[in-house]
């Protein structure tokens, strides 16, 4: 969520205030190297840069005209206090005769005072004089707000349009990354990359830049009124600032080992509330709930404690620096009061260094909590253009070939791949496979049997040889032109949040509505379909949760009869789905592989042994590879795994 | 949410007393500050009075100083107030949920169920937070600074009927403006990450249809939404501070101006035109935290919505008011009686006209189709679901009439997942039956086959299982979730195609000594593999919600189409991994 926190808060009453606990957002991970992403970002700002400029320009000037308000405001209760002076005065008096009175009289402070003044004496307050003035401070004020407006205007402009580059840019990467990728680095990481990383590059943006520009400029205005007007009384509020940063500290510091308590019991409730809801029949059924309760109601005990003790303690950081601000408050009411006395320093003055002294600690706290917000922003702009730094895969070739209406002819020449540099995978693998055959692919679980697939759709790319596809090799094809002459079928299976119907449709390029259902039909995946409410126009969930993962299986498999490629790339094993909807699937992926070259990750001794091809794998690599009798009479891998089989299901 | 929070806050009532006494004190002595302040002007600084600046200071010190302790204080018991009140709360959503049906609760969505329990109590427990001290203590300031305002000078205090509107007026444009819109941002932001994590999961998927420029043109649409959407509302809020203190700044003109002409006239003393002045800024900042603290309160309200909707959901199945107790002897006697079974609002029903009649210690079978209706017949005898038609009775009575607790004691429950639970071996099988001693689980163990690898462990049955079991390889968990149902010695045990993920030589020693185990007892099996079941007392074939077979093996062999349908497209299956 990124709520802007809306630019820079008004000027504080004596007391204080913000929202509680603002201040203590623990900063959840630091950069490992903060100026150097933050240079990278800032650079990125660079079509904007224009814009920029004027939103510097803006700032400068509306805070020159904010910070120049007070000390107006306060010439004007000079002009006030200078008339109310002067009417005490007789007319005819001057101001030197009067202050020698008053002196005369033993009255030494007020003619102090009053030496300093510039009276008129008879005269009451100059109201053309304050009129003036105060319009003056209004069109100050007014220009002020306008220009302020007009940054801000800016500002969200240019934030928002480097964030919709930003974006588009990881998504035209993710294109662009080669498969390796996606299977080297976890998928959790990469999907907080690119969804909370940038959500949070995009929240820093919104509430920093704006920010951090408007309070560094404020502070530096209003130390430089508050130095003109009073030195000492400047001396005495820059004092407060170390301070107000001492006590924070101590007292965050503090806070932090209870809220380290308070994220542990919250990580432990959550796992109990997420297993006993998971579990939910088990609890039921087994009698657990009087224990869940009382295991859950003891974790919640603890924390609410610990969350008691961090609220409270950081609780204490506002009061605490609200205290300060008032303590200053007082003291330049004291010692402003006592200059005023002395005649060193006017009555308009000391107001208008109230007001500036509660400007002053306002943007330090912004400042400190930008800061804190920056740190993260950092380490999230780093991990994003860690992810743009990766190497993309190698573009199609200028010229490709055309590769239509493919007739499923396969071959490897000689092929070498491995995923590691080092570890040798596949050495010199050569194949032929004519339109038609079906290839098997058997082999223990982890085998790698994926890898022929990687290699099959150019998920990945051969490092010697070539596989060729009706002669052509498919590196000189597009990739797209590759993958359109196979279907695949995995078992793990891919749906999107849509409709049934859609996900179906992703199969093909635009396909009519009795293609869907003739392509559900064909996988048995109608009559489920027509048990749910919405049929065909059932939208599923993101993690397709409301339909079982038999069910899922199905779909990607309308999906791919849909697609009615030339080559079928099928994992057999549909373990998922149960025996009866097995049968099916087994007699409609028959019918499919009709006509079609089809390479089978294998696990039914049927398929094996009519397959024209076998290719057994271990360990990652191809060990054996010939026809059921070839291999049988070979007595290797092959024969074992064979042996081994068939005496289990003798059982 | 006001009846969640009246409701959950009745027990604090005093505590909220004291924090609302103490947030008095804090804007008394707030608002004491620039009256004293008003009087060194006034008595101090024109009549040249040190002493009387100096007291007044020292005065002020202590105010401030009062100021600082009451607010710790309200710190202090609006922290443990919140923090109980989240507490109780989530006691209460628990208990809830757990006494509700398996159907309701995948009605509401686990996902759903665990927010709710978590993220939307934390909601609720931050607006009482902030919101115990912030909205009360704002409006009471801008009370309180208009009582002091109007004690400077009733005249002068005229303005504020101008000020506070205007100002109220910014923040209500900026209210209905923005608040919608980020509602709308919200949808848009999910749905560009939606869009994007869907990429990343399906990248072979999008791959191999060749379907990439279609997901960046979706992705492109997502982003360009958001991008407008975001934009709008900064923009509005690019507006909303400028504008607030416009009408701030130019108050404080006004106050002069007027006020200028008050104590030009002697109607005011000058020292009360800069006392106020800060009221004025207090009034003004009040009503904006105020507001400010508001916009938590529209999500907030959302959270106890759905935290309502939990608390609000009667368990739809509960005992009965007659009470029956089945006869101990034929607890193992279980008998369904026409049933049927839809979920609400399916177009078909999951089930029709089952009739089954399982006698005690025999063992029956269930195969099928996926859908055909396999686990809800099992799910019906605990009541995990209730009919909707007909009635399962156990021990010749019908299990809604019988005590809850009695009916779940007489099952050994073996889920389709073999779901273990954070903890350790021991606390996992112990989890039907919390005083079995380390004999019995062991004897489980062994009968399940699982007491070769916990032996294996090197801490043994206090082994750590993680979430989710994750330590555990698939058949493994599903040997420990055997062992977890035969601990308890069921009159009845229920295998829900509980044996999928061992391999055939482990599945038939298993069966073997599990069939000397449960001698007496009474065992139904929903089994996918024929070779499972072929000893079975009675198999039941099911297709689409109704029993097409019944019978043992060799008859139905026979009599049965789909039955022989399975076995031989079994015959040729051999797992190769």
């Amino acid at each position: 969520m990124s709520v802007q926190r809306p630019g820079p808060p008004p000027p504080r009453g004596p007391m204080g205030g913000g929202p509680p606990g603002m201040t203590m957002v623990p900063s959840a991970e630091k950069a490992k190297n903060f100026r150097g992403s933050l240079r990278r970002f800032s650079s990125r700002l660079r079509p904007e840069r224009g814009v920029a400029v004027l939103v510097l320009a803006l700032g400068i000037a509306s805070v020159f005209l904010t910070v120049l308000g007070p000390k107006l405001l306060g010439n004007a209760t000079n002009l006030i206090f200078d008339g109310v002076m002067g009417a005490q005065i007789p007319a005819g008096v001057t101001q030197a005769q009067a202050v020698d009175h008053l002196r005369a009289t033993g009255q030494t402070r007020q003619a102090d005072m009053l030496a300093a003044m510039t009276v008129t004496p008879g005269q009451g307050v100059d109201f053309t004089a304050l009129a003036q003035l105060l319009a003056l401070v209004a069109v100050v004020y007014f220009l002020a707000s306008v220009l302020s407006w007009a940054q801000n205007y800016l500002m969200a402009g240019v934030t928002q349009r480097t964030m919709y580059r930003l974006r588009e840019e990881v998504d035209a990467k993710l294109g662009r990354l080669p498969l390796s990728y996606f299977d080297r680095t976890s998928r959790g990481d990469l999907l907080s990359r690119v969804t909370n990383d940038i959500d949070n590059i995009s929240m820093t943006l919104q509430q920093t830049l704006t920010q951090l520009v408007t309070a560094v400029l404020t502070v530096i205005g209003v130390l430089a009124m508050m130095v003109w007007i009073s030195p000492i009384l400047a001396l005495i509020s820059v004092l407060t600032v170390p301070l107000s940063f001492l006590v924070t500290m101590v007292i965050a510091k503090r806070s932090r080992p209870h809220f380290a308590a308070q994220w542990k019991s919250t990580g432990e409730l959550n796992s109990i509330v997420e297993e006993m809801f998971s579990g939910h029949e088990l609890v039921r059924v087994y009698g657990h709930r009087d224990q869940a309760i009382s295991d859950f109601d003891r974790t919640n005990e603890v924390m609410a404690e610990s969350s008691f003790k961090a609220q409270f303690i950081s609780g204490i950081i506002q009061p605490a620096l609200m205290l300060i601000s008032n303590l200053n408050y007082v003291a330049i009411a004291v010692f402003g009061g006592l200059r005023v006395a002395s005649g060193s320093m006017s009555l308009g003055d000391v107001q208008a260094f109230i007001q500036y002294s509660r400007q002053f600690t306002m943007p330090i706290t912004q400042i400190a909590g930008v800061a804190n917000l920056l740190q993260s922003g950092a380490a999230s702009a780093e991990r994003v253009f860690e992810l743009l730094d990766a190497d993309d895969q190698a573009p199609d070739s200028d010229k490709p070939v055309p590769l239509a209406d493919p007739s499923g002819r396969i071959s490897f020449e000689n092929v070498r791949f491995r995923y590691l540099e080092d570890t040798p995978l596949i050495e010199d693998m050569s194949l032929e496979v004519l339109p038609g055959q079906t290839i098997a692919i058997v082999g223990p679980t982890g085998a790698g049997k994926t890898t022929l697939v990687n290699l099959l759709m150019r998920f990945y790319e051969i490092q010697a040889g070539r596989i060729l596809i009706d002669g052509i090799d498919t590196r000189d094809a597009t990739r797209a032109d590759v993958r359109r002459c196979f279907g695949m079928v995995l078992q793990d299976t891919w749906l999107f949040e849509g409709t049934i119907y859609d996900n179906i449709a992703y199969g093909a390029d635009a396909p009519t509505p009795a293609d869907i259902e003739r392509a559900a039909r064909a996988s048995f995946a109608e009559h489920f379909i027509r048990t749910l409410p919405d049929g065909f126009a059932t939208k599923l969930t993101e993690q397709a949760a409301n339909i079982s993962a038999g069910e899922r299986q199905l779909l990607t498999i309308a999906r791919a009869f849909l697609a009615d490629p030339a080559v079928l790339i099928l994992d057999e094993a549909t373990s998922s789905v149960d025996t009866r909807t097995e049968v099916l699937i087994q007699r409609a992926m028959a019918q499919l592989r009709k006509g079609r070259t089809s390479f089978v990750i294998a696990h039914r001794l049927s398929t094996i042994r009519n397959a024209d091809v076998i290719v057994v794998m271990r360990d990652g690599s191809i060990v054996e590879q010939g026809d059921h009798e070839q291999l049988m009479a070979a007595h290797g891998f092959y024969y074992d795994l064979y042996q081994s089989q068939f005496a289990e299901s003798a059982e | 949410m006001n009846a969640l929070l009246s409701r959950y806050l009745r027990p604090h009532r005093l505590v909220l007393l004291l924090i609302a006494f103490l947030l008095l004190i804090q804007v008394v002595t707030n608002l004491y500050l620039p009256n004293l302040n008003a009087d060194i002007i006034n008595q101090g600084v024109i009549t040249g009075d040190i002493g009387y600046i100096l007291r007044a200071g020292g005065v002020m010190l202590l105010v401030s100083l009062i100021l600082g302790i009451s607010s710790v204080i309200a710190v202090y018991f609006s922290a443990r107030t919140a923090m109980r009140l989240g507490r109780d709360i989530r006691g209460d959503v628990f208990r809830r949920v757990e006494s509700l049906s398996l159907s309701q609760v995948n009605a509401l969505g686990v996902p759903s169920l665990i927010t709710r329990n978590t993220n939307d109590v934390q909601q609720i427990q931050m607006l009482v937070m902030t919101g115990l001290t912030m909205m009360v203590l704002a409006p009471i300031t801008a009370v309180g600074a208009v009582i002091m305002a109007i004690r400077e000078n009733a005249q002068l205090s005229l303005l504020l009927i101008v000020i506070i509107p205007l100002m109220l007026g910014v923040i209500s444009i900026m209210i209905f403006k923005a608040i919608p819109l980020f509602k709308v941002m919200q949808v848009k932001i999910d749905r560009v990450n939606q869009v994007l994590r869907e990429n990343l999961t399906g990248i072979r998927v999008v791959r191999a249809f060749n379907r990439t420029p279609l997901e960046e043109l979706r992705f492109a649409e997502a982003n360009a939404n958001l991008t407008d959407t975001t934009l709008k509302v900064t923009r509005i809020f690019a507006m909303v501070l400028p504008m607030l203190l416009l009408v701030m700044n130019l108050s404080s003109v006004a106050v002069l101006w007027f006020g200028g002409h008050l104590v030009a006239d002697g109607s005011m003393p000058i020292g009360n035109l800069t006392a106020f002045l800060a009221y004025i800024m207090q009034i003004l900042f009040s009503v904006m935290m105020a507001v400010m603290t508001l916009m938590m309160v529209p999500r907030a309200a959302a959270s106890a919505d759905r935290i309502n909707e939990v608390l609000n959901t009667v368990p739809d199945i509960v005992d009965a008011a007659h009470q029956q107790r089945p006869d101990g002897e034929r607890l193992g006697h279980v008998e369904f009686i026409d049933v049927g079974f839809r979920y609400p609002g399916a177009e078909e029903p999951i089930l029709r006209g089952i009739n089954i009649e399982i006698p005690s210690g025999t063992t029956t079978a269930i195969i099928g189709g996926t859908g055909s209706g396999k686990t809800t017949v099992v799910n019906l005898l605990p009541r995990l679901l209730d009919v909707t038609e007909g009635s399962v009775r156990i021990g010749g009575i019908d299990v809604r009439d019988t005590p809850q607790e009695e009916l779940w004691a007489a099952f050994g429950l073996v889920p389709q997942k073999a779901f273990l639970f954070t903890g350790t071996v021991a606390s996992n099988l112990r989890f039907g039956l919390p005083e079995a001693t380390d004999d019995q689980i062991w004897e489980a163990l062994e009968i399940a086959q699982a007491a070769e690898f916990v032996r294996t462990l090197p801490e043994g049955l206090d082994s750590v299982v993680e979430q989710g079991g994750a330590n555990f390889s698939g058949g493994q968990r599903q040997r420990l979730a055997i062992a977890r149902a035969l601990v308890r010695r069921p009159a009845i045990y229920v295998f829900d195609d509980s044996f999928s993920a061992l391999d055939y030589a482990t599945d038939a020693r298993l069966r073997r000594a599990l069939r000397d185990c449960v001698e007496g007892a009474t065992v139904i099996i929903v089994a996918q593999r024929v070779a499972s079941i072929t000893t079975a007392d009675q198999i039941l074939v099911m297709d689409e919600g109704v029993i097409v077979g019944r019978g043992t093996h060799d008859e139905l062999l026979l009599s049965c189409e789909t039955y022989r349908e399975i076995v031989d497209s079994q015959a040729e299956v051999g797992a190769v991994s």
